[in-house]
């Protein structure tokens, strides 16, 4: 009897797996996924610009991989699935274009800066880059593999400031996170992501000689459905710009 | 039922051959993948590149550490559920080798609530003592010991329950104390188990990730040990990720061939 019931689950775990590899077409109006891969900094932003293109197309399924640009580009170089590839330097979109693996030319949808993140109240009184020196703080910055850690080791470089981190991040997300669990003093992030925070960090503005702009380009990927393209324009259409500045973004 | 009974050898049911020899490949092809992609011109000089040599020190340095911890304070404990009874005992058992299935990364954020600087016990170390635990080694030798002493425990707590407690009581009865049954008669009887337990801590230890990066955070040198050191150089330099892997599969099987006579007495 046992061994029936043990066949009887195998079997019907089988059928379960052949039913779900067979796609979304058996009911209804086939509905379109498309996977968007996303610098982990558009992650509020490209959230609520999902929304809004299920909205307006409706049977259309978004989803987000929110990574570093860097471990998305390693990802779309092994096969993963992207649709499009929103990256936030111009070196990971580099990456994927010299592979061979965008359909058109990647275009340039928004720009962001650096601010020093802190606990909200700015406990520490970290005022300039230079302030993130001090021993006695605990810094997070993102690895030098993503794009947020090149370019707080280039504004580092600018101000002529040695910054040893206590923990390089493996996304700016984290950096984010590691301040607002109080088990980081300060960390250099995005604009945006003082915005997406929405009040549980603040940020110290980094002067223009020693800020780095960050690039943010787009690409549709190769054999990507049409909704890719669907969802570049509205990324890059004036209300798609209207959501990234809402967001802490520089206009494209 | 009466079928299979019919039949106990002989020619196996093709079925199970095959669903038997699928699970076989699935097990072992990724491994052989990993060999086959290894840039095996280029190993010497990636196992002897900077960040990889400095996450190979660290993890034998923190999973040696972890498995030291673990003895100390798991010995005792799997002493205490095997030989002692006290209220709550079950309680304590399930608590403590919950760590044995729990997800690592939900360990790593459990510490944090609890050790990290605005934790529960962590803002005491912080005012008190001016101790933060993140970004530190100390902090990687926690998040390891968490997730490898159950490992210890359970398996010495099966050792100390299979041993036969009247060659305590003949030391006992010939005069020795506690202490000196403990060390001369328990301890060496349940070496094989205690040896186990220490060896599958330390494989624990060594390959532990969610709980080491939620927890201590990812420094080269400091908290970032191989797999961590694995997944960020995925991201850019597989190649290094590939080599470091290597080191963790060779490690693992010097641990297999170890313990085999353990796993597989008969065989």
């Amino acid at each position: 009897m046992k061994t029936r019931i043990v066949g009887a689950l195998a079997l019907s775990t089988l059928v379960g797996l052949a039913a779900c590899s067979g796609g979304g077409d058996s009911k209804g109006p086939a509905a379109t996924k498309l996977t968007v891969f996303a610098a982990s900094s558009l992650t509020p932003a490209f959230t609520e610009l999902g929304h809004r293109y299920e909205q307006s197309h409706p049977g259309t399924i978004v989803s987000f991989n929110f990574l570093s640009s860097s471990d998305l580009a390693a990802q779309i170089e092994q096969g993963a699935p992207a649709a499009a590839f929103a990256s936030a330097d111009e070196d990971n979109m580099q990456r994927i274009e010299d592979a061979g693996l965008t359909d058109g030319a990647p275009q340039v949808f928004a720009h962001n800066e650096l601010e020093i993140l802190v606990p909200p109240g700015n406990p520490q009184h970290i005022e300039t880059l230079a302030d993130l020196a001090d021993p006695s703080l605990v810094v997070s910055l993102c690895n030098s593999e993503c794009p947020a850690g090149k370019y707080a080791a280039q504004a580092l470089h600018k101000a002529g400031v040695t910054v040893k981190p206590d923990s390089e991040e493996i996304d700016v997300k984290s950096v984010s996170t590691r301040i607002e669990t109080g088990e980081a003093d300060a960390g250099i992030g995005y604009s945006s992501d003082v915005v997406a925070a929405g009040g549980k960090l603040a940020g110290v503005q980094i002067p223009q000689r020693d800020n780095v702009t960050a690039t943010y380009p787009l690409a549709v990927l190769k054999d990507a459905p049409p909704a890719a393209a669907g969802f570049s324009r509205l990324v890059l259409s004036p209300a798609g710009q209207r959501v990234l500045e809402r967001f802490g973004f520089l206009p494209k | 039922m009466t079928r299979a009974r019919a039949a106990p050898t002989g020619r196996p049911i093709t079925a199970l051959v095959v669903l038997g020899a699928v699970a076989a490949l699935f097990l072992a092809l990724p491994l052989v993948g990993l060999l086959l992609e290894a840039p095996l011109s280029d190993l010497p000089r990636l196992l002897t590149s900077a960040p990889v040599t400095s996450a190979f020190e660290l993890s034998l340095v923190a999973s040696l550490s972890a498995t030291a911890l673990s003895l100390l304070l798991g010995l005792p404990l799997a002493w205490l559920l095997a030989r002692t009874e006290f209220p709550g005992k079950a309680l304590v058992r399930a608590l403590t080798t919950l760590p044995l299935v729990l997800p690592p990364v939900v360990g790593g954020v459990a510490l944090l609530l609890v050790l990290g600087r605005t934790g529960l016990v962590g803002h005491l170390l912080d005012s008190w003592f001016g101790i933060t635990l993140f970004g530190t080694t100390p902090a990687v030798v926690i998040a390891e010991t968490f997730v490898a002493m159950p490992f210890l425990v359970i398996t010495v707590e099966g050792g100390l329950r299979s041993l036969d407690e009247r060659y305590e009581e003949a030391a006992a009865t010939l005069g020795a104390g506690r202490w000196m049954t403990l060390r001369r008669v328990t301890l060496p009887l349940i070496g094989p188990a205690l040896a186990a337990g220490a060896v599958l801590a330390w494989a624990r230890a060594l390959g532990e990730f969610g709980a080491t990066i939620a927890f201590a955070g990812n420094l080269p040198g400091v908290t970032q040990t191989i797999p961590l050191a694995v997944y960020i150089q995925l991201q850019t330099q597989v190649g290094g990720a590939i080599a470091l892997s290597l080191v963790l599969v060779v490690v693992s099987l010097i641990v297999l061939i170890a313990l085999r006579r353990r796993w597989w007495p008969a065989a």
